[in-house]
């Protein structure tokens, strides 16, 4: 019985070295959860959690300052994938923060008077325009943030929903004859 | 034209239809089967079906599935026939009911139901019978001819559901060990072979009788590969396994190991190799992999055989060797068009 | 005899193709009126060089190729254009898309036609040609066929030594390519030396499906009579023996390596159709506005049909005689063809055949049941993947594995779907995870750039702020040096004088800005000629078109 007692113990203690040594010895710098959780975020970029850029919110999340909940521009789907990487709970999202639909920023043309506040809202440098020159959107790289929707002094800025067209669409998941359940309870689960 | 994208044609095979004529193909093995040693074998494949499809029917509605499409496909009854053909027939009906149910409640519905369960249903079935009544399940019929009395179709039925023989006649009377418990028991007692093949149980290949129903589940094989129901992969590989190590060790000593020829016909061999193993469900879905998992299944087969503590060993070789198919099917994996190397190599199991 | 080899899987579906061969091809009568898409072709829609209004000649160009994997869109016949707008097209999304309509002025009048040798013109200026002619792959993946023309980019003097005309028209129902080879046979020939000329190729196979024997001979006889050393190899029939990878596997034993071109193992591949309306362009200047198309299925009267592309599908259906129990319309064959959202939409470059369907023709499958890894598809599948594990990861939607296991090496050929007992949509699920996978690795893209972006404007707006910084402690140093008893007048806060300035700047501007809206009219026009108020107009016509198109196109102009 002792001998059991002893050997168990010794066994763990020696284990517990290992574990405690190889933290130490291959402790990675930096962190990487927080890079790991910038990578899901979408890089829209728009404040709509409260932190001024998904890094900023990533680092949030991870210090456990942040909920996972908090970017609508993810999505549920978004939420999820940080679900399982934090190995979380998933949350739905909170009133009044459900996604829209994609959208890009287009200027009028006829009423921009060249006012460059847009251009220095844009988080991600995708508008293009000089002083007093009339502004443009660069569509391809704008993320859709609405950021530079609000200081626009002379309102000329309109948000675009990207409609489904012959280039974008998708297939869809072929319909499942043999569902009898109703689909919100077997949308997770495979057949 | 319901459907809403190509194809629009597609073969009138259905799951329903191989189900149907696997069962078809079982008919010449169960006609040896009732020439042999009478009718019982009926009784319970009839008891066996129904169960299945009650079990069946019950599990699908707590499953909240649609019972009609699933009751429909045939699988079921199958599973029930393969366990009935597999245990002995003159068991008793609690017997039947209790192997069926569990095979298809927890061995295939607790998987996920159709096309989930990782293990063959029916082994399932039959395993824990062994486990849990050994003794029941030896009281195999003696063939035509060789008991000192034999049952009427009524009696049978009597003794089936009520557990009553007639007066003056024992259970030991009508009812033997297998052939290769005999087999097995005798090499205990260090008799050679060629002794234990005077007796009469055995006949030309194997055991009097039952090497005819191998003989008809051989030829409902054949049919099967023929009607490209099932691929030539896992019997070929199954009984070339069995034929090479039975003949390997007959070779070096056959007063003590018996031919390749009696471990074909004799127990389930040929049921397993064409009805048993090929089970698409529990089988691996490679050419390669077909044939890892066959010559495994005949090895242990084997091996438990002449050295394990059951007198067959289908049901446990199956068995082990359905653990092993994801690992089988992932290296297995064949060289995709255009491609050097197999696909899934840096992905992990299923 | 030529040795062939063989590909694996394949299926045997019923080939239903004697009904429509037994009139010859016989030409669809001009409609009364024409919807011709602009995007008929793999890559970017072609660009509309016609207003509506305009009266343009048979043949005239009305769309011109935007970039790189494009090509041209020509008027079917002389007519006047009446709208280039949004119209219903045959997609499988059903959505619609930008078209031109016209309408026939009945005289059928041709642009002026330039017959030419191809012997006299370089590869690059017939490749233009054929470009300009708007050819592209009538097989049914609409690729143009200048593309596929041109040398190598990463060994540009390697031969492609295998020129292969595919005329194996493997799906069934489908009868066009067949009767187009029976019946223009000398000219296809033609055009397989001219493309073989360009490409430099050594070889040229025509591989036939053998259940074509008539075609078989037509092509023999008129290579026979061209004197040229072209081979017609009766191919085994097995769908899909007439995709293009497979019948390369089948004539010549090569396999196109995953992810690469045949040209990457000295081989291209033509279908037949492609290569007789590449000589048509040539040798008679005449551009790719009609085509062989299949009307069958439950008809009365199933024949092939030469029709200007941009007919109405109903007119052709009707030439058919539809009967009456028809209830619904394929485009292509049975395998891979895409039901019809409407029989109202036009006849594309795409479109080799309309079936008509009906119960008992194409009955709706049973429903489907889960796999039971019988195999048989993976016995079916021609690139030998193992369809029940992709089908598998796309229902779970695990797509990391699916493309583990190749699921880009899927061709869709539905032989999988064909087999499968349980009758799960196979090919559906690989579609679908397919776009899913593409549309998620743009996605990815855009984050990866908008991070990349958002990341150096930070780094930017740092430097900025620090230059700044830097500057001032300059200018203030500079100033202490030169006055060094005076005290620093401007005093607190440095940065803010500059900031103040450049908010009152646009302060003002925004007031400018309101009161130029408030005055109506801007100032620079006033003044204006007629021709500049034309001018004007038609710019605001242009940016209204624009705005239009921006709701319903993903991106807004970027002029
Ligand atoms: S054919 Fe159908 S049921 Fe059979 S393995 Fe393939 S997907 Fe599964
Ligand atoms: S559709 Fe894809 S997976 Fe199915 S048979 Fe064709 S190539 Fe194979």
């Amino acid at each position: 019985m002792l001998e059991a007692l002893l050997v168990m113990s010794l066994i763990a203690l020696a284990l517990g070295a290992v574990l405690g040594y190889s933290a130490i010895k291959f402790r990675v710098e930096g962190n990487p959860l927080a890079d790991k959780v910038d990578a899901l975020l979408p890089q829209t970029q728009c404040g709509q959690c409260g932190y001024p850029g998904c890094r900023p919110y990533a680092d949030a999340i991870v210090s456990g300052e942040a909920d996972i909940n908090l970017c609508p521009p993810g999505g549920e789907e978004g939420i999820q994938k940080l679900a399982d990487l934090l190995g979380v709970e998933f949350k739905p999202f909170g009133a009044g923060a459900e996604p829209k639909p994609k959208a890009v920023a287009f200027i009028d043309e006829n009423t921009c008077i060249g006012c460059t506040l847009c251009l220095q809202a844009c988080p991600v440098d995708a508008i293009m325009g000089a002083a007093k020159q009339m502004h443009t959107i660069i569509a391809s790289e704008c993320t859709g943030c609405e950021l530079c929707v609000a200081p626009c002094p002379v309102d000329c800025i309109s948000m675009v929903t990207i409609s489904e067209n012959v280039e974008n669409w998708k297939w869809k998941y072929p319909v499942y004859a043999l569902k009898s359940v109703p689909p919100e309870t077997t949308s997770r689960t495979p057949v | 034209m319901a459907a809403f994208f190509s194809p629009f044609i597609s073969k009138p095979d259905t799951v329903a239809q191989i189900m149907l004529r696997v069962m078809l193909a079982l008919l010449p093995g169960i006609a040896m089967y009732v020439w042999y040693f009478g009718p019982a074998i009926l009784v319970s494949i009839a008891l066996a079906s129904v169960t299945a499809l009650a079990t069946e029917a019950a599990m699908l509605k707590l499953r909240n599935r649609p019972v009609a499409p699933f009751l429909q496909d045939n699988s079921a009854l199958l599973t029930g026939w393969l366990l009935a053909l597999s245990i002995p027939p003159l068991a008793p009906w609690w017997l039947i009911v209790v192997g069926t149910a569990f095979a298809i409640s927890i061995s295939k519905h607790l998987y996920g139901g159709l096309g989930n369960n990782p293990f063959n249903p029916a082994m399932i079935g039959f395993a824990v019978l062994i486990v849990s009544f050994p003794a029941q399940m030896t009281h195999w019929l003696t063939p035509h001819g060789l008991g000192q009395v034999e049952l009427g179709f009524l009696d049978q039925l009597r003794y089936t559901f009520l557990g009553s023989l007639p007066p003056g006649v024992t259970l030991d009377a009508i009812t033997m060990a297998t052939p290769l418990d005999t087999l097995k028991t005798r090499l205990h007692l260090d008799e050679s072979v060629k002794q234990i093949f005077d007796m009469p149980i055995y006949g030309r290949l194997a055991g009097q009788g039952s090497e005819m129903v191998s003989l008809g589940f051989l030829a409902g094989g054949l049919y099967l590969i023929a009607a490209r129901i099932i691929t030539w992969h896992v019997p070929v590989a199954y009984l070339g396994a069995l034929f090479a190590t039975a003949g390997i060790f007959h070779l070096t000593d056959p007063a003590h190991y018996v031919t390749p020829l009696f471990h074909w016909f004799s127990g389930a061999a040929m049921l397993g190799a064409f009805f048993i193993l090929t089970d698409p469900v529990t089988s691996p879905t490679t050419n390669k992999g077909k044939l890892i998992f066959a010559a495994g299944a005949g090895l242990l087969t084997y091996l438990i055989r002449a050295f394990g503590g059951f007198p067959d060993g289908i049901a446990f070789a199956t068995l082990l060797m359905n653990i092993c198919v994801p690992l089988i099917v992932l290296y297995t994996q064949p060289k995709v068009f255009g491609k050097k190397h197999p696909s899934g190599k840096n992905g992990g199991a299923q | 005899m030529r040795t062939l080899f063989k590909f694996h899987g394949g299926v045997h579906p019923p080939g239903n193709k004697a009904q429509s061969t037994q009139q010859p091809t016989a030409v669809a009568p001009i409609p009364a009126k024409l919807v011709i898409p602009f995007r008929q072709h793999a890559g970017e829609a072609a660009k509309p060089v016609v207003q509506v209004g305009d009266h343009v000649l048979k043949g005239q160009l009305i769309g011109e190729p935007a970039g790189f994997i494009s090509s041209a869109i020509h008027a079917p016949t002389s007519g006047t254009i009446t709208a280039i707008d949004i119209q219903p097209v045959a997609h499988p999304s059903g959505l619609p898309d930008l078209c031109a309509t016209l309408i026939p002025d009945g005289r059928d009048e041709w642009v002026e036609r330039k017959p030419t040798d191809y012997r006299t013109l370089p590869a690059d200026e017939l490749r233009h040609l054929l470009r300009m002619s708007g050819i592209v792959g009538l097989g049914g993946a609409v690729f143009p066929s200048d593309v596929k023309l041109r040398p190598l980019r990463d060994h540009p003097n390697k031969d492609i030594g295998t020129l292969i005309l595919n005329g194996a028209e493997c799906e069934p129902w489908i009868t066009c390519d067949d009767m187009l080879m029976r019946e223009r046979a000398a000219e296809i020939v033609q055009g397989a030396e001219m493309l073989r000329s360009m490409l430099g190729s050594r070889e040229v196979l025509i591989g036939i499906e053998d259940n074509k024997p008539e075609a078989i001979a037509a092509m023999r006889l008129a290579v026979a009579d061209s004197g040229l050393p072209f081979e017609v190899v009766a191919v085994p029939t097995i769908y899909p023996g007439g995709s293009a990878k497979q019948l390369i596997r089948v004539l010549t034993g090569l396999e196109v390596p995953s992810g690469k071109l045949p040209t990457d193992i000295g081989v291209q591949c033509f279908n037949v159709a492609t290569v007789y309306s590449a000589w048509r362009a040539v040798a008679h200047g005449e551009p790719l506005i009609s085509r062989v198309v299949t009307v069958t299925g439950n008809v009365a009267r199933p024949r092939n049909y030469e029709a200007l592309i941009g007919t109405p599908l109903t007119d052709l259906i009707a030439l058919g005689e539809p009967l009456p129990d028809t209830d619904g319309y394929i485009m292509g064959g049975p395998m891979m063809g895409t039901p019809l959202p409407s029989t109202s939409v036009p006849l594309v470059k795409a479109g080799n055949c309309i079936i008509a369907g009906s119960k008992k023709l194409f009955p709706p499958p049973p429903p489907a049941l889960p796999c039971i890894r019988c195999t048989r598809c993976a016995q079916a599948c021609p690139a030998d993947l193992q369809p029940m594990d992709l089908y598998w990861f796309s229902q779970s939607k695990n797509f990391g594995q699916a493309q583990a296991f190749s699921l880009f090496d899927c061709i869709e050929c539905g032989a999988c779907s064909y087999v499968c007992p349980s009758h799960i949509p196979l090919v559906q699920y690989f579609r679908f995870s397919k776009s899913e996978i593409r549309m998620r690795e743009q996605e990815k893209q855009a984050a990866d750039r908008a991070r990349e972006r958002h990341e150096y404007r930070e780094f930017r707006i740092e430097r900025e702020k620090q230059e700044k910084a830097e500057r001032l402690a300059a200018k203030e140093k500079a100033a202490a040096a030169a006055k060094p008893v005076e005290p620093p007048v401007v005093a607190t806060n440095p940065d803010a004088a500059p900031e103040n300035t450049a908010q009152m700047k646009i302060q003002a501007a925004i007031e400018h800005a309101k009161e130029q809206a408030a005055a109506i009219k801007p100032k620079n026009t006033e003044n204006l000629s007629a021709e500049q108020l034309a001018e004007i107009a038609e710019i605001e016509a242009r940016r209204a078109r624009i705005r239009e198109t921006a709701k319903s196109d993903v991106e807004p102009p970027k002029e």
